[in-house]
């Protein structure tokens, strides 16, 4: 039931999204989402629903603060 | 895919291995996860074997076919061999055994059963079947009942249609485990899909009121080791809060539109879970003026008799199947003697080895071999 891979949405049509994934293409109702999305954002999916829009942006910082926590704690040693 | 696969670059997960591996713990960690694609990801990638000794990961009740109680599945096969009527629900459903057998036994006896990938699949199939009764028969956790409460909160849907509401909230089966003394629960790992949905306020009685250290985490092995290390850091530490290690998709209000859909549509009730019991505030209903939609007042579905006593112990199990010790992180898939003789996918005897999200499938899909 659950995609655990962001999809990407290629096409908008009021309020249904198409989705891909790998190159599987899928239409999924985006009327849960809480904010707008256009073509070319990530969202979550499941159940034939977009549930939440993926914040590309979060993702790269948090991997900024783990490899820096990490190389921090290298130094350390 | 470009955007994820830094997830599940080889030199961070080893890297985070080594992090977790220098904490030295005074004892033994049992982090529990309760979410079917987490199992996937750690079986898939083999992140228990990278765990240094006395780390252990198991997985809870996050299989929502599998805890869905077999007297439902017979109420959904009762009505799929009626007369003009249509039983569409999620692929995962279809096979899963009932003392009535399973949906897939009334396909052979002429039922017409749908598999749907959404709600909004039921809508076309009933419009396509004017003169036929369509059930939409709905599993699932907090992440597929908002999509149903939105299907519902439609107007003008047909009327042809109903909804035989089967969904589960995680939280309360998390706290109900808590009480079951011998589980040793050290550490709680979030499905990061329905924490993107609810939000993580509801988890803050687990560090709070139990002391237990409680991550959100995502379904790549970096997201997993992350929440893994985060959890043995805040026992390190003795410190227990709940984190959020999954920032890409979870906010801390969570999707508050959706949420919004679950608590207009449907009231919160006790509901059992296969294999475990009742569960005080674990399940959702439609709400009284959602009656027309709901296939259990449609089809007068009487006050449930009591569940059936099944093996061993366990509650609506089979004699012989350990499901009812799989679903809580009690013992392993391989503990059970009928795991891939027996009971296999393709003649699944228990629930757990039937949708993907079930510990025994998945076990049997990654580790036949072992
Ligand atoms: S292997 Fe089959 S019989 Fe054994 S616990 Fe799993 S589902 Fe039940």
């Amino acid at each position: 039931m659950c995609l655990a891979v962001p999809s990407k949405i290629v096409e908008i049509k009021d309020t249904i999204a198409t989705i891909d994934v790998h190159g599987v293409r899928r239409d999924v109702s985006i009327l849960l989402l809480p904010e707008d999305v256009n073509v070319g954002d990530y969202v979550l999916v499941h159940a034939g629903f977009a549930i939440q829009k993926i914040d590309k942006e979060a993702g790269d910082d948090a991997m900024r603060l783990i490899n820096e926590l990490i190389e921090m704690d290298e130094l350390k040693e | 895919m470009a955007i994820e696969s830094i997830y599940r670059d080889k030199t961070v997960v080893e890297r985070l291995v080594q992090q977790i591996q220098k904490i030295h713990l005074q004892h033994p960690v049992r982090v529990m996860h309760v979410c079917g694609t987490h199992e996937n990801v750690i079986s898939r990638f083999g992140l228990r074997d990278l765990l240094p000794e006395g780390v252990d990961v198991v997985a809870g009740p996050g299989c929502p076919v599998c805890v869905c109680p077999g007297r439902d599945i017979e109420f959904a096969n009762e009505l799929a061999l009626k007369e003009k009527t249509i039983i569409a629900t999620f692929g995962d459903m279809i096979k899963v055994p009932s003392s009535a057998g399973s949906l897939s036994d009334s396909k052979t006896k002429g039922a017409d059963i749908r598999v749907v990938y959404g709600p909004f699949d039921a809508v076309k199939i009933a419009k396509e079947n004017p003169a036929k009764e369509v059930v939409l028969f709905a599993v699932g956790f907090e992440t597929t009942a908002c999509g149903v409460a939105s299907l519902i909160q439609q107007s003008n849907l047909p009327e042809n249609l109903s909804i035989l509401i089967s969904h589960r909230l995680i939280p309360p089966s998390m706290e109900f485990l808590l009480g079951v003394g011998d589980l040793c629960i050290d550490g709680f790992l979030i499905p990061g899909h329905v924490a993107a949905v609810m939000g993580m306020e509801q988890y803050r009685l687990f560090p709070e009121a139990y002391r237990i250290p409680t991550v959100a985490a995502g379904f790549e092995p970096v997201d997993v080791l992350m929440g893994i290390l985060a959890i043995v850091t805040q026992i390190k530490e003795g410190t227990y809060r709940c984190e959020n290690v999954y920032q890409r998709a979870v906010q801390e209000k969570g999707n508050v539109k959706a949420q919004t859909a679950i608590k207009e549509v449907f009231d919160i009730v006790p509901a059992y879970w296969r294999g475990i019991g009742k569960i005080p505030r674990s399940g959702l209903r439609l709400k009284e003026r959602y009656k027309m939609q709901d296939a259990r007042c449609r089809f007068n579905n009487p006050p449930f008799p009591p569940l059936q006593k099944g093996g061993e112990g366990g509650l609506d199990i089979n004699p012989g199947c350990s499901c009812h010790l799989i679903m809580i992180g009690k013992i392993k898939p391989t503990n059970c003697p009928l795991f891939g003789n027996t009971c296999i996918p393709e003649a699944p005897y228990g629930p757990c080895m039937v949708s993907m999200d079930g510990t025994c499938r998945v076990w049997y899909k990654y580790k036949r071999n072992v």
